[in-house]
């Protein structure tokens, strides 16, 4: 017929299948520079400053008390994995939050919800994928984090694979990494910006955590605990502090469940608001 | 075919638009026009969904958009607002909607192709003029062979060779059966594009007829006379019923009476005529008449009246 009418289109099968928001929304998240340089900034950061502070504990060794060596001496995992993964998350974070957040700034929400006009599968699918993306990633950067800094402070505070809790807690660090991505992403649907949605999560992550621990007596305890990545984060714990109030499981679980909370609330928001 | 029932849609006090019903077939270009703020955008937002009204429907083929199962092999919108990410290239942004629909990859090339923007698809959108942005909405539209088009301003931002193009392109489709609906605040543009009409003024039907038809009833008849002797021909044309409106230089325009009888006038008095044409009135002027009641955002020459083009 015309140069509008395509030669290279199957009829239409009218269904709309969750694969293909799958593959849509993995050509979305490599499309963009920002996410493969977030990315790239991930490994770099956790990696690069893994290195750096482990090397500096190494070195430093001898002007520690003997109370913060036998600290560190007693769960190197955590001592390893606190350091530049803890600085990696953030770009995590931003991520997160970037991925939604962008398609409200330049209106490409538009063309999304267009072609997957339900909406929360397309939330879902994004999700699924951004959520696989980083967690994959952590995994592999909380391994490689971890080998790095055992290397490294070996002689002052050996550490293997095999000892209690360790395994699960370099697996941890690649799980709570892929939730804080999740956690961040709803965060940036709920607030549909990008700049304010890093700032909200920023300040989960950083800023309320500390200002809990003003909170005085045994409140202000279990608010510390169970906030977000508090709670998180013991995961990537290879021993149990004496302080803690929650396990590691327990932790990630209260960390799932703020998650799923605000993933809801989100799901709703977008169904609800106009686009 | 698109089908609004009784469309009410609010945004805070304000309401975009109230109560509106009209049907847009298939097989011909039809033409919502309307001032800016007339709610015309609002109104195609509703249609697909982006948008939720607060009373009335609005279907497509007698569904909701929200229950199309491939929605873009369906409906092809072009959005007065941007919907593409500036970060990420002309190609990937088709790809990743197209993906979203089971279709191709050889299609994305199809309609790179066909908009003409081969030469920059592997270019970030964010350095795109507001032309080449616009071709990649019309590629976007056109992506999944939609039997239905949308298409809020297309020939926003576009160079002549690109209107031109656009028109063809809107005409063509429709004379392929499909329905095309295209928004615009330009009744010349409408009225050398669409068959059919739909005006409206502060979010509501002004009018729903062929195009013809709408210039028919809304520009009136005028007749231009030149006379040396103009003063003595308004009383003659007044005598008769007519109105005249001496412009200087012995020319008058007139309305109320044709050109046959203003000649007859001037035979039978016996004053010279320079000039005798029947002209039409600007279907610009009698769009402005028309909505002037219901422009949003009018400025003060335009509000009285008297509209400063003359």
């Amino acid at each position: 017929m015309t140069a509008a009418t395509s030669t290279a289109l199957a009829p239409a099968d009218g269904r709309n299948r969750f694969d293909r928001l799958l593959l849509a929304e993995w050509t979305k998240i490599r499309s963009v520079r920002s996410t493969i340089w977030s990315l790239i900034l991930l490994v770099v950061l956790s990696v690069g400053f893994t290195a750096l502070f482990t090397a500096l504990t190494a070195t430093g060794w001898d002007d520690f008390t003997e109370r913060d060596q036998a600290l560190i001496a007693g769960d190197p995992t955590s001592m390893i994995l606190g350091s530049g993964f803890m600085l990696g998350q953030l770009t995590v974070c931003v991520l997160g939050v970037m991925v939604i957040g962008s398609e409200y700034s330049t209106g490409m929400i538009r063309a999304s919800v267009l072609a997957a006009p339900r909406r929360l599968p397309m939330l879902a699918a994004k999700s699924v994928v951004f959520g696989v993306l980083v967690l994959v990633l952590g995994v592999l950067v909380s391994f490689a984090s971890f080998y790095l800094g055992a290397a490294i402070i070996n002689e002052k505070a050996p550490v293997s694979i095999g000892d209690p809790g360790v395994l699960r807690a370099v697996v941890g660090g690649g799980l709570y990494i892929a939730v804080l991505g999740l956690f961040a992403l709803a965060i940036g649907s709920i607030v549909r910006h990008t700049a304010a949605g890093i700032t909200g999560v920023i300040g989960f992550v950083l800023v309320l955590a500390p200002l809990a621990q003003l909170i005085p007596g045994r409140a202000g305890d279990y608010i510390h605990a169970y906030l977000p990545s508090e709670a998180g984060h013991l995961i990537a714990q290879a021993k149990q502090a004496p302080n803690d109030l929650l396990t590691p499981w327990q932790g990630y679980g209260v960390f799932c469940l703020w998650t799923a909370a605000l993933l809801l609330v989100a799901a709703f928001l977008l169904k609800r608001r106009d686009a | 075919m698109i089908e609004a029932k009784n469309l009410t849609k609010r945004y805070g006090d304000r309401v975009a638009v109230r109560d509106l019903s009209f049907t847009v077939e298939p097989g011909r270009v039809t033409g919502f026009l309307g001032p800016n703020g007339a709610g015309k955008s609002t109104t195609m937002r509703l249609i697909l969904g982006l948008d939720r009204p607060h009373q009335g429907d609005a279907t497509i083929g007698g569904k909701h958009y929200r229950d199309l199962g491939q929605p873009l092999r369906v409906v092809g919108a072009l959005l007065e607002a941007r919907a593409v990410h500036t970060g990420r290239s002309a190609y990937n942004h088709l790809l990743c909607l197209a993906q979203t629909q089971g279709i191709p990859k050889k299609r994305v090339d199809e309609v790179i192709e066909l908009v003409g923007l081969s030469e920059v698809a592997r270019k970030r959108t964010g350095g795109f003029s507001l032309g080449m942005g616009q071709r990649l909405g019309i590629a976007v539209a056109l992506l999944g062979d939609p039997s239905v088009l949308i298409l809020d301003e297309p020939v926003n931002g576009l160079d002549p060779e690109g209107i031109l193009w656009i028109r063809n392109l809107m005409k063509q489709l429709a004379s392929e059966g499909r329905t095309v609906f295209v928004s615009s605040h330009l009744m010349n543009e409408m009225a050398v594009t669409a068959e059919h009409l739909i005006v409206i003024g502060r979010g509501q039907l002004i009018a729903d007829c062929s195009t013809e038809e709408f210039i028919e009833r809304s520009t009136k008849q005028i007749v231009v006379v030149r006379s040396p002797d103009a003063e003595g021909l308004v009383g003659a044309i007044t005598a008769e019923g007519g109105t005249a409106t001496a412009n200087g230089d012995g020319m008058l325009t007139v309305t109320d009476l044709d050109a046959a009888r203003v000649g007859q006038l001037a035979a039978a008095g016996g004053f010279v005529l320079h000039e005798l044409t029947p002209r039409r009135g600007s279907l610009e002027e009698a769009f402005m008449e028309l909505t002037k009641e219901s422009v949003e955002y009018g400025t003060t020459v335009a509000a009285d009246g008297q509209g400063g083009a003359r």
